[in-house]
């Protein structure tokens, strides 16, 4: 069975905060949600199915939070992925309602990791309960930031790829993000402005790193019925994908990421091909990140992202491939240090025509929303999902 | 930059390890090796990561590796240089590059096994540039 056609996304929500010192976690997600809600033209009482993070939902799964915001449900489903949870949940929805398990789903995220002064990306990190690897990596002081830093590495040794070039994915994000009053970062930077940046871990520099923001974001996955019998304009999922990638009994290589099996899988689906593409949500944690994806994606060949990315080339408008154009995690916003949710958000504005004008892409009636979860370092969840205007 | 000591947070043993965690105490490394499809594996593991046989059993490596990639973090009080080694027997392991310059780190170099006490466990597998 195909989730082809068999959702639509009818809702959306992206919190306004970057900084949420005067509310609880719980009430973070209670907002989204009433967002994407009132953005659908529903009410809570519609929803009967509900998709979380395990890891920003506390308690026991979902359990909690279902408690919390007063649901009543036919289908749920809290599976962590990290940041590309949503991208997956998504797809869970739309399974769910393809099956017709639930009819109306819902999924929130919310944080507040910069209210809490967590360290993201330099802080070593600690296990409260051990993992099967947990022995084997945390002694070396794993981070998140010198992670993904060896995967550039690598990608430079390998491939030839450049400080330079991975400096013009922050740059294409910076030129968006100025357009967006909510970014947490709005000044226009050039290549030279994140090559002189400090170093944090080398070969990645402080502005090759996504921000840390509080706040959250809900989506509102329906039947196809339902969301025709809203005033919004119909946003279809069309294909879908999804894979782990791990360190594979320590034959390691840490210059591609899952997206070669779920970016394939959701292009199948969808019957379309990466130069259908109109528009691209891709998960920008790290400059790197969004290199290596675009190429495991297809947007280019293996070893090419570096230059595929340079000269403008992610700018709305000038390049070919307009990416993140809210100014992604780079610039905008990656709250609760999980930017696969406005991911889906900023694809479904561009697919509406409700991005910001200067940086909405003419005639997008095709968009992709792309992201991995965890670490590229180590191991990730990567999820892709394919989105069509009716 | 010249290395320097940090403290290693423990590594925490279990009914699985202990035995790759004991021989650590004797200055050994060990590896996964398969008896059934003959695959080395890194980190071990009791049921084989690549066939699922259960015929596996600790080996221990030589010690030498190269460089697979690294990196040097420069944001934390001491500086320390992460890395991925590829050991002479096949399988690529994380660690640290220690005891050296940590400025002159390359992919490809040639290291060696060195063990560093962790605070308050069994001591670490570690690498020096040879």
């Amino acid at each position: 069975m195909s989730i082809k056609g068999k959702a639509n996304i009818v809702g959306i929500f992206e919190h306004p905060t970057r900084k949420a010192d005067d509310k609880s976690l719980f009430q973070l997600h209670a907002e989204c949600a009433a967002g994407a809600l009132a953005d659908a033209g529903l009410t809570k009482n519609d929803i009967d199915g509900y998709f979380c993070a395990a890891g920003d939902t506390p308690g026991l799964g979902a359990l909690s939070m279902v408690d919390y915001l007063g649901l009543k449900l036919r289908h749920w489903d809290s599976t962590d992925t990290g940041g590309s949870s949503y991208l997956l949940q998504v797809e869970h929805a739309a399974e769910a309602i393809a099956s017709g398990k639930c009819s109306i789903a819902l999924i929130t995220l919310a944080g507040r990791p910069r209210t809490e002064g967590v360290a993201t990306g330099t802080a070593p990190r600690t296990a409260a309960v051990q993992s099967a690897e947990t022995a084997f990596e945390n002694p070396y002081a794993p981070a998140t930031a010198n992670m993904y830093a060896m995967c550039a590495m690598r990608h430079m040794y390998q491939y030839g790829t450049t400080s330079e070039q991975l400096a013009w994915v922050k740059v294409a994000a910076s030129h968006h993000a100025q357009y967006n009053p909510h970014a947490m970062l709005r000044d226009v930077v050039t290549v030279e402005d994140v090559v002189n940046s400090p170093m944090i871990a080398d070969p990645l520099h402080r502005l090759d790193c996504c921000v840390i923001s509080d706040g959250g974001g809900a989506i509102i996955v329906a039947r196809p019925e339902v969301a025709k019998s809203l005033k919004r304009p119909l946003v279809k999922i069309i294909g879908a994908g999804e894979a782990p990638k791990h360190q594979m009994g320590g034959a390691i290589d840490l210059t591609y990421s899952g997206a070669v099996w779920s970016g394939p899988a959701a292009f199948a689906e969808a019957g379309v091909k990466p130069a259908d593409i109109k528009y691209a949500s891709i998960y920008d944690s790290f400059t790197i990140t969004v290199v290596m994806q675009i190429e495991d994606l297809g947007f280019c060949e293996k070893g090419q992202g570096g230059r595929f990315v340079s000269d403008g080339n992610l700018i709305s408008g000038t390049g070919k491939l307009p990416f993140n154009t809210d100014g992604g995690g780079l610039c905008n916003n990656h709250p609760s240090n999980r930017g696969g949710l406005t991911k889906v958000v900023e694809a479904v504005r561009q697919l509406r025509g409700e991005a910001h004008p200067r940086v909405q892409v003419p005639n997008c009636d095709l968009a992709l929303a792309h992201g991995t979860g965890g670490s590229l370092g180590t191991r990730h969840g990567s999820a892709t999902v394919i989105m069509e205007r009716e | 930059m010249q290395s320097q000591e940090r403290t290693i947070q423990a590594p925490v043993p279990n009914l699985e390890t202990k035995a790759f965690w004991d021989a650590a105490a004797q200055g050994k490394l060990m590896i996964g090796k398969c008896n059934a499809c003959g695959k080395l594996h890194y980190y071990p593991r009791v049921r084989c990561p690549f066939c699922f046989s259960d015929r596996t059993e600790l080996q221990q490596a030589s010690g030498s590796g190269t460089i697979y990639t690294y990196s040097v973090m420069r944001r934390t009080p001491i500086p320390y240089a992460i890395a991925y080694v590829t050991l002479a027997e096949g399988p690529t392991m994380m660690t640290n590059i220690v005891d050296c310059d940590l400025d002159r780190i390359r992919i490809g170099q040639a290291v060696r096994l060195v063990f560093k006490p962790s605070d308050g466990g069994p001591p670490v597998p570690m690498f020096t540039p040879v």
